[in-house]
């Protein structure tokens, strides 16, 4: 089963296509039977995963310096060879396990959360191709074939988020993730051609070969950091870093699976993925480096910020998305893939566990988004409300829960990396030190936030006395129960005193291998700070010693700026109504005035001049036979005052 | 004496008469006349070479008489078809005959 599994790997993006097909060509008219299609066909590749995470974890390192590669011709001209197939080493690996573990439970949840909606099928037919597309991007060998799969998740991200569509919000925001998202692409796009130009390949173990050797191929530091910063905007888009992460909070009008499915655990970690994947790139040169990890950073502590004042609860599960995100980036910008990788998997668990969890609680509020309303429904929703406590620990990074560990590594990368640690060098320990605190903070603020949430739905009255909640059916708890389950055991892999052929940063590593150990320090006060957090909010929230109205007055104005997301929205409305429709105002004139002047222009020349040269034409043949004999006076006249070559030659030339 | 130029000069008179005649006159049979003309002048240019030129030789007198003969043909053709646009515009008047252009 691993062998078959390993050397097949290319199944595991196949079946959910399949069933796409046969849900969009045969069986749409019947819900039950395509649910039954989808969620089989992705269960399947789930198993195919596992067996090949085995097999990697089995083979120790061999898969990290020597990914199993799989290839055809996709296509190829004189010079350019592309290819397309199936790169297995333990980060895809791990990326395969997560990305079929999360679609496998939100599709068996979605059986219950969407049950007797009329785009039942359409539903579980976009599922299937999300997760073909996802698949297919995680087992890329060659930067091309990412990026083919980068687009098509853009596509299904578009195409769920405006499932329904009959929504006007629902509409704007499907439109506003696919254009933002679009505008990062761009960059991505350029950024590759830029690789394949200057390095003539685009396949990842070749790259990552070639690129610190960038001096060979006439390329100087500054321009490889260019290039890696333009291929930077493509992760900035997708994974909704600063200033590009307007799209992910709107995009929480798709369904809630589908929030956390492809806004939370899998779609929206594409770009970490991908900068974790050319992470060789950004490490040559540390301008490159710092770059991510400013973005990371700000990201980071900037969502928070927001998420703090939100009042819907996907809002604050989406700014904390993106905060987390940051984390992740920050991570990759501290040079570490394995922090990275981990924060990533963590945070699947833990993210899609709340999505899963807000979606319950929606469900069983009617929709109605406002937290203000709930209240008390942890009498009423023991299993949401036991597994959100789980999934708001694991974020705040409470022991054992997985957000502990993977977030002190991240925490302990950039510590490392700053001048705070003793142990750095380099130009950038002043920076890494200021990213360190931003983190720090940043933790914090997750956790209190978090708790806010938590203690504004469950805790408390309920608020709403028109509402009926209930728990929610099996197919909708089941989800819920594993990833709780993985959200407490799954950051147990990256235990710090883990050593070679045991630790996940053993196989998910670029580089050496390093022995972690118990940073009691870091520890404590990533501790400390979610405790202070978490208490702060209870202070505030649970047991209302202070009244949250009265803080909100006190602080009027950053209140302001982080419940209006820092007028971001705004400014972006106000350059698109000013500059670019101002621009698009001016080239209008142009076309119209210049350029339609031009083609005018050449039809009334073309009339004038017939109107001009029509009077020779006069249709009288006294005319034509004054004209002929005209010429032949010409013509007589010329021949009688030229050579005699020019007229021999007038006349027919010599024979 | 009267010698070969002045011939010349008086069949190229006759031309330009004949010539001016076929351009200015509006009467479709005044056309005709000028064609003629403007024939027999050529004509008297061809009888007037062979005479001073090819003495004994009677080519011209001959080409002369042919000439003579293809005119009264043609003049045959166009009074036909003067009278068979007559026919049709109840006009001989050149001014009016513009059809070319369409």
């Amino acid at each position: 089963m691993i062998e078959f599994a390993l050397h097949n790997a290319w199944l595991i993006p196949l079946l959910p296509a399949i069933a796409f097909t046969l849900i969009v060509l045969v069986f749409k008219p019947m819900p039950k039977v395509s649910a039954f299609i989808a969620i089989t066909a992705i269960l399947i590749s789930f198993l195919l995963a596992i067996s090949i995470g085995i097999g990697v974890i089995q083979a120790g390192d061999e898969f990290v310096e020597h990914p199993l590669k799989q290839v055809v011709t996709w296509f190829s001209m004189n010079g350019l060879e592309i290819e397309m197939g199936v790169q297995i080493d333990p980060t895809s690996a791990m990326m395969l396990f997560v990305v079929s573990l999360v679609a496998s439970l939100v599709q068996i949840y979605s059986l219950g959360y969407m049950h007797g909606d009329p785009g039942f099928s359409r539903f579980f037919a976009y599922l299937s191709l999300f997760a073909t597309s996802m698949l297919g991007l995680v087992i890329a060998p060659n930067l091309l074939q990412m990026f083919v799969f980068w687009e098509l998740v853009g596509l299904c991200s578009y195409l769920l988020i405006g499932f329904w569509f009959f929504k006007y919000s629902a509409r704007e925001a499907a439109k506003k993730a696919f254009i933002t998202t679009r505008t990062g692409d761009f960059g991505l796009l350029l950024g590759i051609l830029l690789l394949q130009i200057n390095f003539g390949t685009l396949d990842l173990m070749e790259l990552g070969s070639k690129i610190p050797h960038f001096t060979e191929y006439g390329l100087t530091a500054a321009g490889l950091t260019v290039i890696a910063a333009i291929l930077f905007l493509g992760p900035i888009g997708k994974s909704g870093q600063f200033p590009l992460h307007v799209w992910l909070p709107d995009a929480m009008e798709g369904p809630t699976p589908v929030s956390a499915l492809i806004h939370a655990a899998t779609m929206v970690v594409a770009g970490v993925y991908l900068t974790g994947r050319t992470l060789i790139l950004f490490k040559t040169v540390p301008g490159a480096m710092a770059f991510v990890a400013i973005m990371g950073a700000f990201t980071a502590l900037f969502a928070a910020s927001i998420a703090i004042t939100q009042t819907e609860m996907k809002k604050i599960l989406a700014y904390s998305t993106v905060s987390q995100l940051g984390y992740m980036m920050l991570a990759l910008g501290a040079g570490s893939l394995t922090a990275s990788m981990f924060h990533l998997m963590t945070h699947a668990f833990f993210k899609a566990l709340m999505f899963l969890g807000a979606g319950s609680v929606l469900h069983a509020m009617h929709n109605d988004p406002d937290i203000w309303k709930y209240g008390g429904l942890k009498k009423y929703m023991p299993i949401t409300y036991w597994t959100f406590l789980i999934g708001c620990l694991a974020i705040a990074g409470i022991f054992p829960f997985a957000g502990f560990f993977s977030k002190d590594l991240i925490l302990e990368v950039v510590w490392a990396n700053s001048g705070l640690s003793g142990h750095a060098h380099g130009p950038f320990q002043g920076l890494y030190s200021v990213l360190f605190v931003m983190a720090a903070l940043t933790a914090m603020m997750t956790a209190f936030y978090m708790f806010r949430m938590f203690f504004l739905c469950f805790h408390g009255e309920l608020r709403d006395k028109h509402a009926h909640p209930h728990e929610s059916p099996f197919s909708m708890a089941m989800p819920l129960l594993v990833l709780g389950f993985l959200s407490v055991v799954g950051g147990w892999v990256g235990w710090p005193t883990l050593g070679e052929g045991q630790a996940f940063g053993y196989f998910v590593r670029l580089g050496e291998f390093e022995h972690g150990h118990w940073n009691f320090f870091l520890v404590g006060l990533s501790t400390v700070l979610a405790l202070i957090g978490i208490a702060g909010a209870s202070y505030i929230y649970l047991f209302r010693k202070v009244s949250h109205e009265e803080l909100s007055k006190k602080w009027a104005t950053p209140y302001k700026w982080s419940f209006n997301k820092f007028y971001i929205d705004e400014i972006y409305l106000w350059i698109i109504h000013n500059i670019i429709d101002g621009l698009g105002r001016f080239l209008w004139w142009v076309d119209l005035v210049i350029v339609d002047g031009i083609v005018d222009g050449v039809g009334k020349l073309a009339t004038g001049l017939g109107s001009i040269l029509r009077r020779v034409q006069t249709g009288k043949l006294q005319h034509y036979a004054l004209i002929l004999f005209a010429g032949v006076v010409i013509l007589v006249i010329i021949m009688g005052f030229a050579d005699n070559s020019l007229s021999v030659s007038l006349l027919g030339g010599a024979r | 004496m009267i010698g070969l130029e002045h011939f010349l000069i008086f069949s190229g008179t006759l031309f330009c008469i004949g010539l001016f005649g076929a351009l200015a006159k509006r009467n479709a049979i005044a056309i005709l006349m000028g064609l003629e003309i403007m024939l027999n002048s050529v004509n008297i240019n061809l009888v007037a070479f062979s005479r001073y030129i090819t003495t004994g030789d009677l080519t011209g007198q001959v080409f002369a008489i042919f000439v003579v003969a293809v005119a009264a043909a043609e003049v045959a053709v166009g009074l036909a078809l003067i009278v068979a646009i007559y026919r049709n515009r109840m006009s001989v008047n050149v001014e009016d005959f513009d059809w070319l252009k369409w």
